[in-house]
């Protein structure tokens, strides 16, 4: 896990803090209502996240921010259906994941879901361009030859397809990731700290690309960062505490976010 | 040190499991081996002492200066029996009498195989009212008369003969028709094994296995205070000609140390086969040590950054596999004495066997626990090294530093070297005249070179299934790439299958074609439609080919009739044929010469074998003394190519029937009107008096006969195989299990961008059956060659009509075998990668 110290490396740094807020159609790409997630039973149960109602609009890129233990990864994964819910309702579009049998769930991520993760995650033995149209490659669909060239180049990974993982440097292989999540066209990304494991030039370069396929893709990016500067690239940041969320901010940018981030920290020391 | 290594086998439960169990097979086959054969041999030497306890001193043949296959008349005659018994320490004096007596059940089939019934005399004591101490009655009564019989109490119970029954029997061709009157138990060896025993009237037993009046041995029982020596001493003064007097004790010795030598053999067999278990296990521990070793490099490097020696971290993992290996050597004896059990009560069942306890001797013990112990340490040395080898600061680097490109060059060259001169070794034998011992050499390098080779080897081959694995998508192209991701994991993996299958193959076609060989000898060497013997292959009676001659079905007859004579100094047998229908009852090759001449009783035929060791020519004359002393000159009248069932000397039996003094007959070789065939057969059944001990056979019964054998033979060693192919399927599970659990982030990045439970599944079974089929294919291929080269030897040494059969459907179930362990291997595996925790998974570490 990356520390809290990591603003400041932005800090004066070449890019600028979020525009103001994207116009938004007004249609959820995903919704929780009154989510719940609730871990063990009885003495040791731990509530996670505690009736949570959110919604992340289309073409918009949101950043969920909180401490740790917040229980912001959950939320991700409870809305990106890796996770069961415990109680409410987690919906992707028009589609209610709840009671979705693991078949229906595991389509649901492949045709309409995008991931990036914290570790890359790819597989070492497929070169990138396989790693890039594996998501397809498991559906049996044919990639879109068009829309793979602009997503390859936007992430400028060209030269670099017949690489195999190991050969590639850590940016580039989080870049194979991001072009991994677009290329399927998905409803929506779900990102996991996507610049975690990133030196702060490379974890800049994976966050333009995520605001730029956003801004001029359309796509609807989450990701999960406790980072100020990473998410002030997104458009809109939810903080959670304690498993509720307790703030919304609109056109964050890192002064502001850290300011936010304090102001737990100063709660959490007080209580 | 020791604290950390322990820990690590707990920690490692689960992943050593498999080891274990391989270790566990291998030495359970060693330690059930050592108790079954034990125990086997505990009770028949048991029963032995038993079988002797009322002999004291045996009076019997001297066979040591007899001449080997002469019939010498018995010269234990009933003076001789009186004279023994009236010994002042003899308590009484048993005349025994005994040889083979073929029983028919109900059906009219043989009982028993044929080599194992017997009949005897039941001696009623001088006046032929007392009883017999060796049978005592269980049921009815003992025979008193030709035409009465008793049988043993296993043996009725067995056809279901009752005091009263009407049964057949039959000693050297005629058929008897006797009436149970009896039904006894005895201690007698073979009967304690499954044999029958048949007791007769003595005057009945005589004229059937002597001549009236004689017996084959004495048994004399000691009386009180008389020592065995002392009544040996005894029974020395009045021995008759050519006999000798041995003591019980020492015909007890001799037959236990005849069942230890017996049993040793089984025993040398059975272990060979438990050697090639622990052999293959030894593929499976390396790579378990191997994996775990790789899996840890972090730990040990952080232990030998605080300062752990090189030497620490070797024996650490040495004590982890001596701990395993003790742990599994334990369990794996426990093993074996329930298989020995088991084995026993199967064998005890099928009456073939005597009654004792289970015998588990302490050695049993030692070298099971010594076996596990050195095949672990031995197998886990390699990987110690290695792990020794890990640099301290790989503590902070990569997980797994990818193995050097130098040391596979090196393995490669070693490989092709070893190949190469392996091949080259077995091909240069096939052409040698006695080239058993480089052939074994030679695959015995050849083998190891695909060992050190299966790395290399293993990219092209499985890139060779990639058009299948296309089929199946992406799991069928991840399957193949995570195949070769780890050559010598798979390499390891495959050869441990390998192994089983190459040993399977290469004797499947050892027997492929000695089987064709043998179906062409009888059909190519014979025009005879049947051949008649009996069944424990004994001599007939002459008035066997008499009787069929009368049948009106039997177009020529011959009967084979060895004569004993004396060619300059050495003893040779004469086969006696009818030299007048000789020549339409076998199909010969004639190199110079032939069969006229022949039934005139002055001239033979001679193989070229025997024709150029005696150095004789056509035309030729030799001088023969024949077995009553008188001399005769015979001419070579044809030369020919002999084989295994015609060779040797043919002469007329007009010549050598004369000089006989028993005429018998080692088989007769019939033609019939109608050729072979169920009804002809009944015919010549029947003609012979439906006779139990009387085998007629026709060219298929005689290579389905040997069909049969070669089949159980073979069935046998799949069976004793088996094992290494089961210790072999442990190993891809292993290595499925540690690849599964290697590759868990991967998999649950799967599962997250959507490859659903079937896909990983059949991801995990693709490339067990990748690995699998990589292994059987190799193992096919090897074992062609080297039953090809084998087959060869045996073609040179003698079996001239062996060729190379490839038996495809065979070979076909064997790959499908392969491709079964894939799949049944896979699917434990399988079922953990798909139930894999998804976000555990994803998580950074």
């Amino acid at each position: 896990m990356t520390t809290s110290t990591r603003p400041h490396d932005y800090a004066g740094g070449p890019y600028p803090g979020a525009p103001a807020a994207h116009t938004s159609t007004g249609v959820a790409a995903a919704r929780a209502t009154d989510l719940s997630k609730v871990y063990g039973q009885g003495e040791t149960q731990v509530v996670a996240l505690d009736r949570i109602t959110v919604e992340f609009r289309r073409a918009e890129f949101t950043a969920i921010m909180g401490p740790s233990g917040s229980g912001k990864s959950t939320l991700m994964h409870c809305m990106a259906g890796l996770d069961a819910i415990s109680s409410g309702s987690a919906r992707i579009g028009e589609t209610e994941l709840t009671g979705l049998k693991d078949k229906k769930l595991t389509q649901l991520r492949r045709d309409r879901v995008g991931f990036i993760f914290q570790a890359f995650n790819l597989l070492p033995t497929l070169s990138a361009l396989e790693n890039i149209t594996l998501p397809m490659d498991i559906a049996g669909r044919k990639p879109d030859k068009a829309w793979l060239d602009r997503v390859i180049q936007t992430v400028g990974l060209a030269d670099r397809l017949k690489h195999r993982p190991n050969q590639l440097s850590g940016g580039q292989q989080q870049r194979v990731a991001v072009a991994r999540a677009l290329a399927s066209q998905p409803e929506i990304i779900f990102g996991d700290e996507p610049t975690g494991n990133l030196d702060s030039r490379a974890g800049a370069e994976v966050l333009g690309f995520l605001r730029n396929s956003v801004r001029e893709l359309g796509q609807t990016v989450v990701m999960v960062t406790h980072d100020p500067v990473a998410a002030a690239y997104a458009d809109r940041v939810v903080f959670l505490a304690d498993g509720r969320i307790v703030d919304d901010m609109a056109g964050p940018t890192a002064d502001s976010v850290l300011e936010r981030m304090k102001s737990f920290d100063a709660k959490a020391r007080r209580s | 040190m020791l604290r950390t290594a322990l820990r690590n086998v707990f920690a490692h439960k689960a992943r050593l499991l498999m080891t274990m169990l391989a270790v566990l097979l291998g030495v359970a086959f060693v330690s059930g081996t050592l108790v079954f054969t034990s125990t086997i041999s505990d009770a028949f030497q048991k029963s032995s002492q038993k079988g002797y306890a009322d002999v004291d001193v045996s009076i019997r043949q001297d066979g040591s200066d007899a001449p080997q296959g002469r019939e010498t008349v018995s010269p234990l005659s009933q003076r001789a029996l009186d004279k023994a018994a009236n010994l002042p320490g003899a308590a009484s004096a048993t005349g025994v009498v005994s040889g083979f007596a073929a029983l028919s059940d109900k059906d009219g089939k043989l009982v028993g195989d044929g080599f194992s019934t017997q009949g005897a005399n039941y001696y009623a004591g001088r006046d032929g009212k007392g009883t017999d101490a060796r049978y005592p009655m269980k049921d009815g009564q003992a025979p008193r008369a030709e035409g009465q019989i008793a049988l043993d109490a296993k043996t009725a119970e067995r056809t279901g003969y009752q005091v009263g029954d009407t049964v057949r029997t039959s000693v050297n061709g005629p058929v008897r028709e006797e009436k149970v009157t009896g039904i006894f138990t005895t201690d007698d060896g073979n009967v304690a094994a499954g044999g029958t025993l048949v007791l007769y009237d003595n005057a009945t037993a005589q004229k059937l296995f002597a001549k009236p009046g004689e017996y084959t041995e004495i048994a004399l029982k000691a009386g009180p205070g008389v020592s065995q020596t002392a009544l040996k001493e005894q029974a020395q003064k009045v021995l008759p000609a050519d006999t000798e007097a041995v003591t019980g004790k020492k015909l007890a010795d001799d037959e236990s140390k005849a069942i230890e030598n017996s049993m040793s053999g089984m025993k040398t067999s059975l272990l060979a086969f438990a050697g090639i278990a622990l052999f293959v296990g030894i593929f499976i521990i390396a790579n378990t040590f191997t994996m775990l070793v790789a899996q840890r490099t972090k730990e040990l490097a952080l232990l030998r950054a605080v300062g752990a020696s090189r030497r620490q971290v070797t024996r650490s993992v040495l004590i982890e596999a001596l701990v395993v290996g003790a742990v599994a050597g334990l369990a794996g004896m426990a093993a074996g004495v329930g298989i020995a059990a088991g084995l026993r009560a199967v064998v005890g069942n099928m009456g073939n066997m005597p009654d004792g306890p289970l015998v588990i001797e302490p050695n049993t013990v030692v070298v099971s626990l010594i076996v596990g112990v050195l095949v672990t340490l031995l197998a886990a040395w390699l990987p110690a090294r290695r792990a020794a080898k890990i640099p301290p600061v790989a503590a902070m680097g990569a997980l797994h530093a990818p193995a050097s490109t130098r040391s596979l060059i090196l393995r490669n060259t070693i490989g092709a070297l070893f190949s190469a001169a392996g091949a080259a070794l077995v091909l240069m034998a096939t052409k040698a005249d006695d080239g058993k011992a480089p052939m074994g050499l030679g695959a015995a390098l050849l083998v190891i070179g695909v060992f050190i080779l299966t790395p290399l080897l293993s990219r092209p081959l499985i890139a060779a299934a990639a058009p299948v694995l296309r089929l199946f998508n992406v799991s069928g192209k991840l399957a193949r790439q995570n195949a070769v991701r780890n050559p010598r994991r798979t390499a390891a993996t495959a050869s441990a299958l390998m192994v089983g299958l190459t040993l399977i193959t290469g004797l499947t076609v050892i027997a492929s074609g000695v089987q064709q060989a043998v179906n062409k000898m009888a059909s190519d060497s014979l025009k005879a439609d049947y051949t008649i013997s009996m069944a424990n292959f004994t001599q007939l009676s002459p008035e066997v080919e008499k009787k069929l001659v009368q049948s009106d079905q039997v177009t020529a007859t011959s009967p084979l009739r060895n004569a004993y004579a004396d060619i300059g100094d050495e003893s040779e047998y004469l086969t006696g044929v009818n030299g007048s229908s000789i020549g339409k009852l076998t199909n010969i090759d004639f190199t110079a010469g032939g069969w006229p001449g022949l039934s005139s009783g002055k001239k033979v035929v001679v193989d070229n074998a025997t024709a150029k060791e005696k150095g004789w020519k056509l035309g030729s004359d030799f001088t023969v003394t024949y077995e009553d002393g008188r001399k005769a000159t015979l001419t070579v009248g044809g030369l020919y190519e002999g084989n295994q069932m015609i060779k040797g000397i043919l002469v007329d039996n007009k010549a050598v029937t004369p000089h006989m003094s028993e005429v018998a007959d080692m088989q007769v070789l019939a033609k019939t009107k109608d050729g072979a065939g169920d009804e002809v057969k009944e015919a010549l059944t029947k003609q012979l008096g439906d006779n139990p001990a009387i085998l007629v056979e026709d060219k298929k019964d005689i290579s389905e006969g040997i069909a049969q054998m070669i089949n159980i033979l073979l069935n046998m060693l799949y069976g004793l195989l088996a094992m290494a192919v089961i210790v072999a399927v442990l190993g891809v599970i292993n290595t499925l299990a540690m690849s599964v659990f290697e590759r868990g982030q991967e998999i649950g990045m799967l599962r997250a961008i959507g490859l659903d439970r079937r896909g990983i599944k059949r991801m995990v079974r693709l490339e067990s059956l990748v690995i699998s089929l990589f292994g059987g294919v190799l193992g096919i291929a090897l074992g062609v060659f080297f039953g090809w080269a084998a087959g060869e030897l045996i073609a040179g040494a003698g079996l001239d009509t062996y060729t190379l059969v490839l038996p495809w459907g065979r070979l076909g179930i064997f790959l499908a075998l392969a491709a079964v362990v894939g799949v049944l291997a896979a699917l434990w595996p399988a079922r953990r990668a798909a139930r894999l925790n998804m976000l555990a998974a994803i998580k950074t570490e």
